[in-house]
């Protein structure tokens, strides 16, 4: 097995070009895992450790720029008020080990359903961006999950960093594992609050064969807070609009059975865990007048 | 030949007899990462062994072809089951395992041939290159299949010594455990419940897997080092395999990470010797982690049906159950799982009338034998939930009901045995009853992150899944019975060597045994004993190997009892001989050589009284003492087979367990938030080592309730053979575990003690599963119990 060591970005690409069937290596939390395994013998590894520039994030204006091997340690203590969602995730990533080394970009390189950065990419907005020696590209999160464990990326591409939303309201995210810690999920879920533009997102993990957004239940939400001035008022969102929107989150996956659970407890699950998070977000929203007009 | 790696002496000059909590000699090496597990040995030249598995639960191996692999370059050898030069078979009890799957696989994962190559990848792509032809049969995957007319023989023409006596050929042992009279006694009972339960198939999870280097030797012989339980037994089966005479077969303990009954059967030793004998090299053997899972017996699940009769005032009348234990391709160890769980499946109750039988299967699952608590952890899953029943059905508080049937020194045992040991079954009840009750809403006092709870603290912990939405608390309380070493007639021995010297002035004991030390703390006891009974501080403990005679296995929480009480057995004779050599040598010297009572203290010859009469080094100057003896406990009887009766049992353990829990219910999750503990030890040989065996245990059957079990289906293939699918309870899954020890000497035992590694995993499966059941006011009959059953999805 060839170990290639690019010391910056422009080698790094070159390298991917040249052996397009190298895989690059992270925190390997995930590749590791696979070659110990036997799943995977790859004939080259390309180990972007050296390349300082994917540890490095930026917050800007609207959005944070975070590098791909950013660690999930760093996420939870450096950027808790601007990507509280991602930070939350983070925090439920396996245990201390793994999340000083595995980060946001091996997540999406491994683009499993299950990954736990996914839900919140997804609800907070976020655009992947992508490179390789023919130049650079940024992919909307949604549509960089191509299929299980597949993702959008091109034989020669590398990912770079990830442009995520800055919070602008509350963010929430939960998952469902049959432990208290250290576990895949069983099923899981991302939400944010935009009030600037009284819009909502959301992210399902572990329930489709990629990570996805319940669009239908993000509009309806939109146009139930809406109709009810309750994003001005700040009143309590009615139950019947909670239950609605957990039933149309449940509609937007399409989960399996396997050993870490039932299709039928996923949904089930999915619906408690949309509810729940819903009534977090609306009473952080409330209690701390998030951009309320009418303060 | 160079060996790295191997075990070497642990000596310890220290502080710390019998009761003190005295520290491990192995301690400091495990916590900085110095020990050396069997996982890290190494020698010059050595190839990597690696084994070929069935991908079928059952099915004809109809040709195997090797050309291909052995066309690899870098691989020495390529086994089948053509190549096994002397004994195809081996087993526990019954040999009737193929050290390599012959015309039939009968598992997932049965090993089918072996590869030697010089590197463990190099071996691994040969295997792959072995072209097996495979042929399904139908499976047998429980009771019914395993029974019903035409079902597949598995094993046809057995001879084993149950053949005769099981009402079918895929059973491989039943006992009936019969004892009073049921018509009279059902004609007495005023309320009457039953109830039918199951335990999937849980595994062991030892850190360390299977592991060992096996070094040809000049003689024709093999030297082995490996992690297993019981070195002797493996040696048993090891000579007539490999066709040696077993002096030539001479085995190592290496560094054991974890057993817990996993590594009492072979595993790797036989495939590692043979490639090492064909090709005359040393040959390393490490399974993977997803090989260790299939690579080792597991715990057998089990279905149980029970019917408890009781009068109105809630004493029990009768009790009948029916244990079905699924032991899978091979026997294992399944016999003896057979006797425990039909002579313990009362429970540590008193009741005149009983009728008990349990059998085990053979099935195309994976095979099940030995697990930490054997036998009774099944039954008390059942008893246990039945004595809650009956205790809901009378309209009693459950810890009186048992606290009105619990047994006591003098009871009867459903096997006829008297109880003639302190069986303190109320008192260790009452004392996990009468603890304070954690307080409530525990994640809202915490401090925690910040965020006004402690997400640690609920049900999902980190997850963050509720805020106490849904969370509803429960109580339960278990006790349970388990045996200690090996019943049913059994001639259960161990041995100690033991030799005393002075050396530059200081006398200085070697303890030499073969006790697989496997974690349990048996080299931390061994030197305590040493300390007290010859009063010298430095202790040299030998690695344990086959050139000393057998210890006997490191299981049925027997090896203090046992190891220890050889120690003591030898110790004693070794001061025999020093004071023999004193009175000789200095008995002119001081009238108190000629007392009663005279003992060892601080290297030194002192009275009753306490005064000195010599140094060690004045009375034995150059002359070394080295004895070995062997040390018996107290013969018991098989268990009659058409009524189970019998003096069965060497002695008997006790514990109890409150569990306090916390669950939300709309999820179906679990949080433990305290499992306290009672139970009788006898004596504390090690005050810390008894608790951490206590905290393990209850942990281990913590795991059983809530998370750990082998998924097999798909064609009776193990689904989750990883840590990623296998879940076992991480530190935020491990509740505070307060523990009362009682002290209650059994007169027959070394010390008095009383083995207790394994009572603490029976009643805390129960204990948690009851509490779940009050918190949520389901039935739950299975476990683990899952979010499924919680949520009815
Ligand atoms: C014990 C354990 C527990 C775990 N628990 C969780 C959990 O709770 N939740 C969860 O989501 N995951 C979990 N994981 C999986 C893993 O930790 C995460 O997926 C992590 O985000 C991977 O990051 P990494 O840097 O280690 O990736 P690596 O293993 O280095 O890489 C993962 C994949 O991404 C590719 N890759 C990495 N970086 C790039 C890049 N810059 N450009 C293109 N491709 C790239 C790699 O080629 C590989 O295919 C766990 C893993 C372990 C071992």
């Amino acid at each position: 097995m060839e170990f290639l060591r690019p010391a910056d970005w422009t080698e790094a690409l070159a390298a991917k070009a040249a052996h397009p069937s190298a895989v690059p290596i992270a925190g390997g939390t995930d590749v590791m895992v696979e070659i110990n395994f036997g799943l995977r013998r790859p004939d080259a590894l390309i180990d972007l450790n050296r390349i300082v520039e994917l540890r490095e994030w930026e917050v800007g204006a609207d959005t944070v720029r975070l590098g791909a091997a950013v660690p999930y340690s760093r996420i939870i203590d450096e950027l808790p008020t601007e990507l509280p969602g991602l930070a939350l995730a983070a925090h439920t990533v396996g245990s201390p080990q793994i999340r000083n080394r595995g980060g946001v970009g091996g997540n999406l390189g491994a683009a499993s359903p299950a990954g736990d950065s996914h839900p919140p990419l997804l609800a907070a907005g976020a655009e992947v961006e992508v490179a390789s020696v023919r130049g650079t590209r940024r992919i909307p999160v949604e549509e960089f999950y191509t299929g299980v464990k597949r993702n959008a990326l091109a034989p020669d591409e590398l990912i770079r960093c990830v442009h995520i939303k800055r919070a602008d309201g509350p963010q929430q995210f939960s998952k469902v594992g049959t432990r208290n810690a250290m576990v895949i999920a069983v099923c899981a879920f991302g939400l944010a609050l935009h009030p600037a533009t009284r819009t909502v997102g959301t992210g399902l993990g572990s329930v489709a064969p990629t990570p996805v957004r319940a669009g239908a239940a993000e509009r309806f939400l939109e146009q139930a807070l809406d109709e009810a001035g309750l994003w001005d008022s700040g009143g309590v969102v009615p139950p019947a609009v909670a239950g609605k929107f957990a039933d149309l989150v449940v509609a937007a996956a399409n989960p399996i059975d396997d050993v870490r659970g039932t299709a039928g407890y996923r949904r089930h699950a999915l619906a408690v865990l949309a509810r729940r998070t819903l009534d977090w977000v609306w009473d952080e929203y409330r209690g701390k007048e998030w951009g309320r007009a009418c303060a | 030949m160079d060996i790295l790696r191997t075990p070497t002496d642990l000596a310890q000059r220290g502080h710390g007899g019998v009761g003190e909590s005295a520290s491990r000699p192995d301690g400091v090496l495990k916590v900085t990462g110095e020990f050396a597990y069997a996982s890290d040995l190494w020698a010059r030249d050595m190839l990597w062994g690696h084994t070929l598995r069935s991908p079928h639960a059952h099915a004809e191996i109809v040709s195997v072809d090797t050309t291909e692999a052995l066309s690899v370059p870098g691989v020495h050898a390529v086994l089948t089951h053509a190549d096994l030069p002397a004994a195809t078979h081996y087993g526990l009890e019954i040999p009737d395992q193929p050290v390599l799957a012959g015309d039939v696989v009968r598992y997932h994962g049965e090993p089918v041939a072996l590869v030697a190559a010089d590197h463990p990848e190099t071996a691994r792509r040969a295997a792959a290159r072995i072209r097996v032809e495979y042929a399904e049969l139908p499976l047998v995957t429980d009771e019914s299949t395993a029974t019903a007319p035409g079902a597949p023989v598995l094993h046809p023409n057995r001879s084993d010594h149950y053949a005769d006596r099981v009402p079918h050929p895929n059973v491989v042992h039943h006992q009936p455990v019969r004892r009073g009279d049921l018509a009279a006694a059902k004609a007495r009972a005023e309320v009457v419940v039953t109830g039918e339960y199951e335990l999937g198939m849980q595994d062991q999870a030892p850190l360390g897997p299977e592991s060992g280097l096996a070094v040809p030797a000049e003689d024709g012989g093999v030297d082995l080092y490996v992690a297993t339980q019981w070195l002797h037994v493996d040696r048993e089966q090891l000579a007539p395999v490999l066709g040696l005479p077993r002096e030539l077969v001479r085995l190592t303990l290496s560094g054991v990470g974890g057993a817990f009954g996993a590594r009492e059967d072979l595993s790797m030793q036989a495939h590692a010797c043979l490639l090492a004998l064909r090709t005359g090299r040393p040959v390393k053997m490490v399974y993977s982690r997803d090989e260790s899972f299939v690579g080792h017996v597991h715990r057998h699940p089990a279905r149980l049906r029970y019917e408890h009769g009781a009068t109105r005032d809630g004493r029990l009348v009768y009790v009948r159950g029916r244990i079905v234990l699924d032991g899978g391709a091979y026997a294992s160890s399944s016999p003896a799982v057979v006797g425990n769980a039909a002579s313990l499946g009362l429970g540590p109750y008193v009741c005149d009338t009983v009728d008990i039988e349990a059998l085990a299967l053979y099935t195309n699952n994976p095979p099940c034998g030995a697990m930490r608590g054997f036998g009774a952890v099944q039954a008390c899953f059942a008893y246990e939930s039945q004595m809650d029943r009956l205790a809901a059905e009378l309209g009693m508080d459950p810890v009186s009901l048992r606290q009105l049937n619990a047994m006591s020194q003098g009871a009867t045992m459903p096997t006829g045995q008297p109880v003639d040991a302190p069986a303190p079954v109320a008192e260790l009840l009452r004392l996990v009853r009468d603890r304070p009750l954690p307080p409530p809403r525990q994640w809202e006092t915490a401090v925690g992150t910040g965020t006004g709870f402690d997400l640690r603290a609920l049900p999902g912990g980190l997850s963050n899944t509720t805020r106490g939405e849904g969370v509803v608390r429960g109580v339960g309380y278990a006790v349970g019975i388990k045996n200690v070493g090996f019943s049913e007639g059994y001639d259960d021995y161990s041995t100690a060597r033991v030799r005393l010297e002075v050396v530059n002035g200081e006398p200085v004991v070697l303890v030499h045994t073969a006790m697989a030390e496997v974690g349990q703390g048996g080299v931390t006891v061994q030197a305590q004993i040493a300390r007290t009974e010859l009063g010298v501080a430095k202790v040299v403990l030998h690695p344990a190997d086959t050139r000393v005679g057998s210890a006997g296995s490191t299981s049925a929480s027997r090896q203090t009892y046992m190891t220890g009480g050889a120690v003591r057995n030898t110790c004693l004779l070794v001061r025999e001989e020093v004071l023999r050599l004193g009175r000789e040598r200095l008995g002119d010297t001081h009238p108190g050589w000629r007392g009663d009572g005279l003992w060892l203290r601080d290297g030194a010859v002192v009275t009753a009284g306490g005064e000195v009469l010599a140094d060690l080094a004045q009375v034995l100057g150059d002359d070394v003492i080295d004895l070995e003896r062997e040390f018996r406990h107290r013969p018991t009887e098989p268990l009659d087979p058409e009524n189970g009766q019998g003096f069965g049992h060497v002695q008997y353990s006790f514990c109890a367990h409150r569990a306090v829990v916390e669950v939300d219910a709309e999820l179906g999750l679990v949080k433990v938030v305290e499992l306290a503990a009672a139970q009788d030890v006898g004596r504390a040989m090690n005050p810390q080592a008894v608790v951490g065996q206590i905290h393990g245990g209850s942990v281990q059957g913590l795991g059983l309730a809530v998370m750990e079990e082998i998924v097999v289906a798909d064609g009776a293939r193990v689904r989750n053979p990883s840590f990623t699918d296998y879940l076992i309870p991480t530190i935020l899954d491990t509740p505070t575990m307060p523990v009362d020890v009682l002290e209650l000497a059994d007169e027959h035992a070394p010390y008095g003690l009383r083995g207790i590694g394994e009572a603490p995993t029976l009643s805390s499966t129960p204990a948690v599963v009851a509490a779940i059941r009050a918190a949520t006011g389901l039935a739950l009959r299975r476990v683990p119990v899952r979010p499924e059953h919680l949520t009815g999805t």
